[in-house]
């Protein structure tokens, strides 16, 4: 069996820098504040990347993730706090639900052409949020107490999988008829992509790895609360992938790392961070509208260097 | 004969108070080369729309190969043997030619999902037998050389040739060709038809072809269909259109309201 290269050093590449980590945080050299950073950038490239695959490969306006987030949190949370469950099966019902959220939103709107889609996924997020607002059994406004069980060792893992996955997916047949679905719907159609199937098939991978997403973020702070899933949330994942360039994961990538470190410092100062948020946005509409790394990945980059040298196998 | 591949049957379509094509009856048997003219706005791309489930009929039905097709979706009518080039060049710009023609050959692959998001040998095979199969019909157009080219980049004939070889990537038996050499030179012109001569033996192909080119039309289509304000006016071989009176008052009085 033939994988490619590039796969093997790029998840070489990964899990040398998951080691290194990991050696710091048990040798003490990373307290928990920094730990902490680590595990939300993970949890951050979680919902980036598998918001590109909605967004940036399948063309389909999603704005209201932080719902399959919320989802995600809250459905683990019960499973390990109600339940007893273990933590990976909280994480996999999480998952699982989220990707039925998923598929209940997607069904009837995906199939209309035209972006209802961004309207349904704005209202589900809401309607979601207000639910568990007023829903008791999950604490209500004041939230609920979660145990922390999140490591950096699941929040790595969790994020590898979902880049695998999404990567993966997008290289092939598959993902292929979601990119043909981005650039012309009707032409997609016409050569025989049943593009219903596809866009509500891609919508549910990205809604499964956002629920995914949401149990380790649950995991991770001894406390859940309904106020931390509402739209500024949703808009926070939409940024990673506007800037980071439709059509690219690995623009979602740097893009949520980046976001994410930025944000740790700004985190006393919500105001300017959506000041800084707004004015990075307008100056990349100005400056470079395709995003960071246009619809390019960080492999094509590579691939140009070696460009006339030697031989592609 | 035996069955026509193609019937269409007092098909008729209205867009609010617009009848954009009324009575429309048609039969395509196999192997033919036919096409289908008219003035501007006469109907003919909402006919290829119906043709292919872009547009559901108001009235008739459309019978190909057998099945009734006029409240199938466009994927549908697709697989059932139906394929389509677009007036405006609809190709998926940012991906490369040869990526263009995958597409389209997506159903001739069967590896599954789980194959490919696992990696597993089916993928493989299956992405393999995609890629040789595509760069076979790019090599027909010549188009071979430019496959790792995004598809915006190729110069504007070439972008025709690759819809042409996008849609029989699809793998159909009726191929509907919507003013394949609209905007190129003479010389282009004859090249593209002798192409179209080519393609139509070597994948046994029936073809329904719209072209302004009259000429054009006359010289390579056994028998020809001629809408006007949607409606078939006249059909028959090329010397009893040309000598046509209905015909000639269409196409003249186009010319006078010019
Ligand atoms: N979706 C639509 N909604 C409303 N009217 C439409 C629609 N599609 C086509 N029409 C109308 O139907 C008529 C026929 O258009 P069509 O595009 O089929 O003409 P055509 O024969 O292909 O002309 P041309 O030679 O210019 O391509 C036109 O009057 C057009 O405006
Ligand atoms: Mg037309």
């Amino acid at each position: 069996m033939k994988i490619s290269k590039p796969f093997w050093i790029y998840t070489m590449i990964a899990i040398i820098g998951y080691v290194i980590v990991q050696v710091m945080i048990s040798s003490g050299q990373l307290d928990m504040y920094y730990s902490n950073l680590f595990i939300t950038m993970a949890i951050n490239v979680m919902l980036a990347v598998s918001l590109h695959l909605v967004i940036g490969i399948t063309g389909q306006f999603s704005i209201g993730h932080a719902g399959f987030l919320a989802v995600g949190a809250y459905i683990s949370a019960i499973c390990t706090m109600q339940l007893q469950l273990p933590f990976i099966v909280g994480l996999i019902v999480g998952a699982v639900v989220a990707a039925i959220a998923g598929l209940i939103v997607g069904i009837p709107t995906l199939r209309l052409r035209g972006d209802y889609l961004a309207i349904a996924t704005l209202g589900f997020a809401e309607i979601i949020r207000i639910i568990f607002l007023n829903w008791d059994y999950v604490g209500g406004a004041a939230g609920m107490q979660v145990m922390q069980q999140t490591t950096w060792t699941y929040a790595f893992f969790g994020m590898l999988i979902t880049i695998i996955v999404i990567s993966n997916f997008t290289r092939s047949r598959h993902g292929r008829a979601c990119i043909a679905i981005r650039e012309d719907e009707i032409a997609a159609d016409a050569m025989g992509i049943n593009i219903t199937y596809y866009k509500v098939l891609a919508f549910a991978i990205g809604s499964l790895f956002a629920g995914l997403a949401g149990g380790l973020f649950s995991h991770n702070f001894f406390i859940i609360q309904p106020a931390q899933f509402g739209f500024l949330k949703s808009f926070d994942i939409l940024i990673y992938v506007v800037l980071g360039g439709l059509g690219s994961l690995s623009g979602a990538v740097i893009a949520a790392v980046a976001l994410t470190i930025i944000s740790l410092y700004l985190q006393d100062f919500p105001e300017t961070r959506m000041i800084i948020y707004s004015l990075v946005l307008i100056l990349v509409m100005l400056y470079r509208p395709v995003g960071l790394m246009g619809t390019k990945e960080i492999t094509d980059l590579f691939k140009r260097k070696r460009k006339g040298g030697d031989v592609h196998e | 004969m035996n069955n026509p591949l193609l019937k269409v049957e007092n098909v008729g379509i209205q867009f609010g108070g617009l009848k954009a094509v009324q009575g429309f009856d048609m039969e395509l048997f196999e192997g033919e080369l036919v096409g289908l003219i008219g003035p501007n706005g006469a109907g003919k791309t909402t006919s290829f729309n119906m043709l292919t489930g872009v547009y559901k009929p108001t009235e008739g039905q459309i019978t190909f190969d057998g099945k009734v097709t006029n409240k199938m979706s466009p994927h549908q009518v697709t697989k059932s043997g139906v394929s389509r080039t677009f007036q405006n060049i609809r190709l998926f710009k940012e991906l490369t030619v040869l990526d263009n023609v995958k597409v389209a050959n997506h159903s001739l692959a069967n590896h599954s999902l789980m194959s490919s998001v696992l990696r597993l040998p089916a993928h493989f095979k299956g992405e393999a037998k995609m890629e040789q199969q595509s760069i076979e019909f790019l090599k027909i157009f010549e188009l071979d050389k430019y496959k790792d080219e995004l598809a915006k980049n190729l110069p504007y004939g070439m972008q025709r040739r690759l819809e042409i070889a996008r849609a029989l990537a699809a793998g159909p038996k009726l191929l509907l060709l919507d003013e394949p050499a609209a905007g190129m030179n003479p010389q282009e012109t004859r090249a593209l038809m002798d192409l179209i001569a080519l393609i139509r033996k070597k994948f046994d192909l029936t073809i329904l072809l719209i072209e302004h080119d009259m000429g054009l039309v006359m010289g390579i289509c056994e028998r020809i269909y001629v809408l006007d304000h949607g409606q078939l006016i006249a059909s028959g071989t090329p010397e009893e259109i040309r000598s046509n009176k209905k015909v000639i008052e269409a196409y003249l009085g186009e010319e006078v309201t010019i």
